[in-house]
């Protein structure tokens, strides 16, 4: 079943995002089991199950064109979302050429790149966009390669320049972040920019994961699940934007916190960059609300379990102090007590 | 672990460029384009012969913008350690051979604004690639490259040609020596300096740039050991209850991996980490010949870098 692409999703104002029941089944619930922790949850980034979301590197689903119509509205508005240091420029073609080679060998039918030597060119159906550019010559592309190439993919974009046995936060797209901002982390080392996260310094988690990046291989891109909650389904929870959707937390009741609240998973890959050395970390976003999680069963169950009995500090963390009560309390109700199957795929 | 990323290639055409050099072209055996990679990666190269498995890194030496073939240049080393002497005696143009991915562990720094490579002998190899990448950089750069004998120094033309005067050539035969300690103190601030070459060259340098006051994050420098000869041992790889000796003339890793133990490793010249592995015992001692533990963790004995290290004594028990 060929998928069928929406064409007027928003993720603000009237907030039409919703899942199609295909979508819902492929959403990758974060909680592997009843309870939660940090793990160095990290494997190799290779083809998953027809259908799902890791079949292919880069994932293009039903809310592909809403999601780069929301980027477009945030960049207008807020240039600073994407940013690159001079000295990732060949990164940035690395990005591109990842990117294109990826999207046009696994959707076809929405998009095509053709080569001739260094002339390519790029054409992109589902946002009737079409260009012709010298591969390396920045000026033969409307923007910057990796402003132009990730303005037609979903999910952020971060490239980490490699130094002294470290990454340093040097070029990147984000436009749908939890919380972070791009325009402040720039430059940061990688534990720099994970230095908010509570408990994880603690178990060393950054040190080994740091430890893993510094040798990771090309062509053997790994992948992680992160996760957090959302208020509506709104993609920019920037902190520049603060004063816009912070307050939506204080408007979740017991009544309407099935259709206000969502789990915000994301899909986060690291690929090796070929000419540059550096990693590009792409962080892609699914959301789902809590009714659409009470659909399956399973999940139900399992996510009731894994958000009562989540460690304080990731409560707080993550934002949910204020409403997380209202969501366990609301899925109590779908919790039989029964065991739930391994794995977090639906049943 | 090890295999899942290698590619097929075939030797296209082999150049012997000095007395103990010998320059290998290798293509990709379906002909496609091979993976675009950055100045100062290396690739492993995999080579079968009879009954012995040599898994030998070189630095790639064409350039980053070339991907219809990829080049190393390979010394003659050691008779005893078979990996260079295959190359030189055993492959020929035609013979297919596996590769692993380029992985780089010596790239330069993008934020400096003058590099300064020094390459003595074979080290010259990473620097040739490296050079194409600089070349259509802003920073300024220059090289330094110190062979014994101008017979000696390999593609010594190439690089005059593509770099002039940015290539500074010194014989040992001429009494000529780099001034090292000259050379960096007359550097200006935010130049970075790269080493490749024979050990006391590369500990001269690291300890000329220290001395004159160089933040560590300036210096750089690969040094590929190949896995020294030693005495053979026994070695215990506890989690899968297989006992094998080691030859003296095998590493540590190679004998593991004869056993059909499937161990980690990325660059096996004693640089990355990767395959640093856990001591659970030694009746023995350690003898450690690689570049990534501490003095102090060399001491303790708690880890060993299997690709290079080796131990004495009768028995040695890894956490593999």
């Amino acid at each position: 079943m060929s998928v069928v692409f929406k064409t007027d999703e928003t993720f603000r104002d009237d907030f039409t995002f919703r899942n199609s029941p295909r979508a819902i089944r492929r959403f990758p619930l974060p909680f592997v089991e009843d309870k939660y922790m940090y793990s160095v949850n990290i494997e190799p980034h290779a083809p998953g199950p027809k259908g799902s979301i890791t079949e292919f590197q880069f994932d293009v689903d039903e809310h592909y064109i809403g999601e780069c119509k929301d980027r477009e509205i945030v960049l207008n508005e807020d240039p600073l979302r994407y940013q690159a240091l001079p000295h990732m420029m060949s990164a940035q073609w690395d990005v591109l050429e990842l990117l294109m080679n990826n999207m046009s060998k696994d959707y076809p039918e929405q998009f095509s790149l053709t080569k001739q030597g260094n002339r390519w060119t790029w054409h992109n159906r589902l946002l009737n966009i079409r260009d012709e550019f010298t591969f390396g010559d920045p000026s033969t592309l409307p923007r910057e390669p990796l402003d132009y190439i990730t303005r037609q993919a979903q999910g952020d974009f971060v490239v980490m320049d490699q130094r002294e046995g470290d990454f340093f936060i040097e070029a990147g797209m984000v436009t749908t972040p939890a919380d972070w901002s791009l325009d402040f982390d720039i430059g940061m080392t990688f534990k720099e920019w994970h230095g908010p996260v509570p408990l994880a310094h603690e178990m060393n988690v950054f040190d080994r994961a740091l430890k893993f990046l510094l040798n990771l291989r090309l062509n053997e891109p790994v992948r992680r699940l992160n996760w957090t909650m959302t208020i509506n389904p709104r993609l920019d929870t920037s902190p520049e934007f603060y004063p816009r959707w912070g307050k939506d937390r204080a408007t979740v009741t017991a009544d309407n916190v099935a259709d206000k609240a969502h789990i915000r998973v994301e899909l986060q890959g690291l690929w090796r960059l070929p000419r540059s050395n550096a990693i590009l970390f792409g962080i892609r976003c699914y959301l789902l609300s809590i009714r659409e999680v009470a659909t399956v069963p399973k999940w139900a169950r399992r996510s009731h379990r894994a958000l009562r009995d989540l460690h304080p500090a990731l409560v707080d963390y993550k934002g949910l102090t204020r409403y997380r009560d209202f969501a366990v309390a609301w899925l109590s109700q779908y919790d039989d007590g029964l065991p739930t199957t391994p794995g977090n795929g639906p049943d | 672990m090890s295999h899942s990323n290698t590619i097929q290639v075939i030797v296209s055409a082999i150049h012997q460029v000095t007395p103990l050099i010998k320059h290998f072209v290798l293509r990709a055996a379906d002909g496609s384009p091979l993976p675009a990679f950055s100045g100062g990666s290396h690739i492993i190269v995999v080579m079968r012969g009879g009954n012995r498995v040599y898994r030998n890194p070189y630095s790639l030496l064409s350039s980053p913008n070339e991907l219809e073939s990829y080049e190393i240049g390979v010394r003659r080393g050691d008779p005893s350690r078979g990996g260079s002497v295959f190359m030189h005696d055993q492959v020929h143009v035609g013979m297919p051979l596996e590769i692993a991915h380029p992985v780089n562990l010596f790239q330069r720094d993008k934020l400096a604004r003058k590099h300064v490579l020094l390459a003595g002998g074979i080290g010259i190899t990473p620097f040739i690639a490296m050079m194409e990448d600089l070349r259509s950089g802003a920073a300024l750069y220059e090289l330094h490259y110190s062979v014994r004998a101008p017979e000696h120094a390999a593609f010594k033309d190439r690089l005059t040609a593509r770099h002039g005067e940015r290539v500074k050539l010194y014989y040992d035969s001429a009494k000529q020596l780099i001034d090292i300690e000259g050379l960096l103190a007359r550097q200006p601030l935010g130049t970075h300096v790269y080493v490749c070459g024979p050990a006391p060259m590369i500990e001269r340098v690291i300890q000329s740039a220290r001395a004159a006051g160089w933040a560590e994050s300036h210096i750089h420098w690969e040094q590929f050991n190949a896995p020294p000869v030693g005495v053979a041992f026994d070695v215990e790889l506890a989690k899968s209850g297989i006992t094998v000796t080691v030859p003296p003339d095998q590493s540590l890793l190679e004998a593991i991996e004869g056993s059909g133990v499937d161990a980690p490793y990325l660059c096996r010249g004693g640089v990355c980490g990767e395959c640093k592995t856990k001591v659970v015992a030694v009746d023995g001692t350690l003898v450690h010949h690689d570049h990534y533990l501490s003095a102090d963790e060399k001491a303790l004995g708690a880890f060993i870098m299997p690709c290079v290290s080796r131990a004495t004594g009768k028995k040695l028990v890894l956490d593999l």
